[in-house]
């Protein structure tokens, strides 16, 4: 489909940018707070509500690359990229059960990152960094795709060439620069609107211009078999059906650990409002399965797209009037910044914290902190700008691919670690080693093709074969150090600092954050008892 | 005390369902019945969406409320 440039359209494009952008800067003001100091600026002080945390958690999981890659996948191959509704099912009562934990520890010890916490309970510097880095490695080509998902759109009104792409980062380097994560949060609110005003558009007026979902889904069951890589309506193969549950198993228990994710958890006032996000959070999965859909619709409507990227924007070309066009372009774009602000933020946090502070600089003030990581979110993103215009794109696919198996890695340290310290943080560091191995080995071994590996028969996600391999040697190694009683590391965490009922008679208390508001008041729960 | 902990940790179970209902495939990778013009495959995993959602929200109740 060509791709015209529209007066209309780019108005309402540029008018909503424009607005957000406005928004991003009014941020710094918002519920007020030091913002020369880490938790206020990573954390947004770690005071957002269960709304306010459902939206940024919304936007910054369910990304701009995530609208424009499932249906795009889904365009392809059929039912198989339909796998991200599991996932984003199955990764909530995951999260329910975990993330309360974190954030009660994390607010006891003032812990920002997950390298942070692991820092604590283990002691372990070498395992420590590992997380950190693994963090930063996973985030960066994420954050790139993000700019992918901008291109896609800007491509779709006609605008080529990277200077739009320079602006609208700059622009977005700018705000959260100056007012941390409290800009993505607000933002997140406008983004989350236009999506869901596009998506309930879509779906009620493309299929009745379609003849129906009917329609749709024969149309694509039909089409499917006959692609060169043959896709399917409905995964029949025991193959095809292994792929599909491990994939949504393995992106499911690697969600959580993405750093961004944390923030976006971590930034928020209680264990209740986590548990409650939890519950609540689903509704984005139901406009992600909708999106998906949005890849039969353009196979029923005859469009051939340039690459499958362009499913979505060709589809909606097709079917919006201009001015629509750029309401439903905006909602992709500014999801784009919402994500890629959050995960520069992440990524800022990991490198002041485990990095700056442990290795460079560990007296630095809190101060100097907060300043390091607004630099390192400049650089972050000025990283990414630079890996999509000059690397070809598919780079930064394949590398986003292999983050999702190296983020599960960290899944012993940050995951395990909150119930037990069994595994000992050599051993640890060891399993993470060798799951990254084999993760990178698989990948390559499939010329980054696909994220299915066959082994034993079984085709399974990459990432829960890496995993599998990755806790094998950390158990063994762990039973070994045990038996020849190879001392322990220390934790500086303790049994109440898990309990959300408060700290235990005799525990130190530690400094609250933010200072000037009294800990735990606002939902009044650590100190409720328990009914 | 001990005894009302141990007993509430079973509506933990609640939260299963889910992985059950949704990583065995073969359960629900079918066409039939349609529901809507949607195949069995799709409108089933739309519908465990407010499913999971629902029963989430009752852990939640029960044990935090």
């Amino acid at each position: 489909m060509a791709h015209n440039t529209n007066a209309v359209a780019l108005t309402v494009f540029c008018l909503l940018f424009v607005s957000v952008t406005v928004l991003g800067f009014i941020a710094a003001r918002w519920r007020r707070g030091d913002l020369s100091k880490l938790d206020e600026w990573g954390l947004g002080g770690r005071r957002f509500g269960t709304v306010i945390t459902w939206f940024l958690l919304g936007g910054d999981l369910y990304t701009a690359y995530t609208f424009i890659a499932v249906p795009a996948l889904v365009f392809g191959v059929g039912a198989a990229g339909f796998f991200a509704l599991p996932y984003t099912i199955i990764v909530y009562p995951l999260a329910f059960i975990a993330l309360p934990r974190l954030w009660i520890v994390a607010h006891r010890r003032g812990y920002v990152t997950p390298a942070d916490f692991v820092r604590g309970r283990f002691g372990s510097r070498p395992m420590a960094t590992a997380v950190a880095a693994t963090g930063l490695l996973a985030t960066m080509p994420y954050i790139a795709l993000q700019l992918v998902g901008i291109q896609v759109v800007l491509g779709a009104m006609g605008i080529n060439g990277d200077w739009p792409l320079i602006i609208a980062f700059a622009i977005l380097a700018a705000y959260t620069y100056q007012s941390g994560l409290r800009a993505p949060a607000l933002i997140a609110i406008v983004k989350d609107l236009l999506i869901y005003l596009t998506v309930i558009v879509a779906v009620i007026y493309i299929p009745s211009k379609l003849g129906g979902f009917g329609a749709i889904f024969d149309a694509a069951g039909k089409a499917l078999p006959q692609k060169e890589k043959p896709g399917a309506l409905i995964p029949g193969t025991a193959d095809a059906q292994t792929a599909y549950a491990t994939l949504a198993l393995g992106s499911a228990m690697a969600l959580f650990l993405y750093p961004h994710a944390l923030t976006g958890a971590l930034g928020s006032r209680s264990a209740d409002t986590v548990r409650r996000n939890a519950a609540i959070l689903p509704a984005y999965s139901l406009v992600l399965g909708l999106i998906a859909l949005f890849g039969f619709m353009t196979i029923a409507a005859g469009i051939t797209p340039a690459s499958p990227n362009d499913a979505v924007p060709d589809l909606f070309l097709k079917f919006f009037p201009p001015w629509f066009e750029g309401v439903a372009f905006a909602a992709i774009a500014i999801g784009a910044l919402v994500p890629a602000a959050v995960m520069s933020i992440a990524a800022a946090n990991l490198f002041t914290r485990n990095l700056y502070r442990e290795f460079i600089r560990p007296d630095c003030t809190p101060e100097r902190e907060s300043q390091v990581a607004k630099l390192a979110s400049l650089f972050v993103k000025v990283g990414a700008l630079v890996f999509v215009i000059v690397l070809p794109t598919e780079y930064a696919i394949d590398l986003q691919l292999l983050g999702g198996v190296f983020i599960l890695q960290t899944l012993p340290a940050v995951a395990i670690g909150l119930y037990t310290r069994w595994l000992d943080a050599r051993a640890m560091l060891i399993g993470w080693a060798a799951g990254m191995a084999v993760g990178i080995y698989m990948a390559v071994d499939l010329d980054f093709k696909a994220s299915v590996y066959k082994f034993l028969g079984i085709s399974a996600y990459e990432a829960l074969w890496a995993l599998a391999a990755n806790l094998i040697v950390a158990v063994a190694l762990t039973a070994i150090l045990r038996a020849v009683g190879a001392g322990d590391s220390a934790d500086e965490t303790t049994a109440s600092d898990f309990d959300e009922r408060g700290v235990a008679e005799g525990a130190e208390p530690l400094p609250a954050t933010p200072e000037e508001e009294p800990r735990f008041t606002r939902e009044g729960e650590p100190t409720r008892p328990r009914r | 005390m001990e005894e009302r902990r141990r007993r509430s940790r079973w509506w933990y179970v609640l939260l299963a369902a889910p992985f059950v209902g949704l990583l065995y495939p073969p359960l629900y990778a079918h066409e039939s019945p349609e529901l809507f013009g949607f195949p069995f495959f799709y409108w089933y995993q739309f519908a465990w969406v407010p499913l999971a959602a629902l029963l989430t929200w009752i852990v939640y109740r029960a044990l935090h409320r």
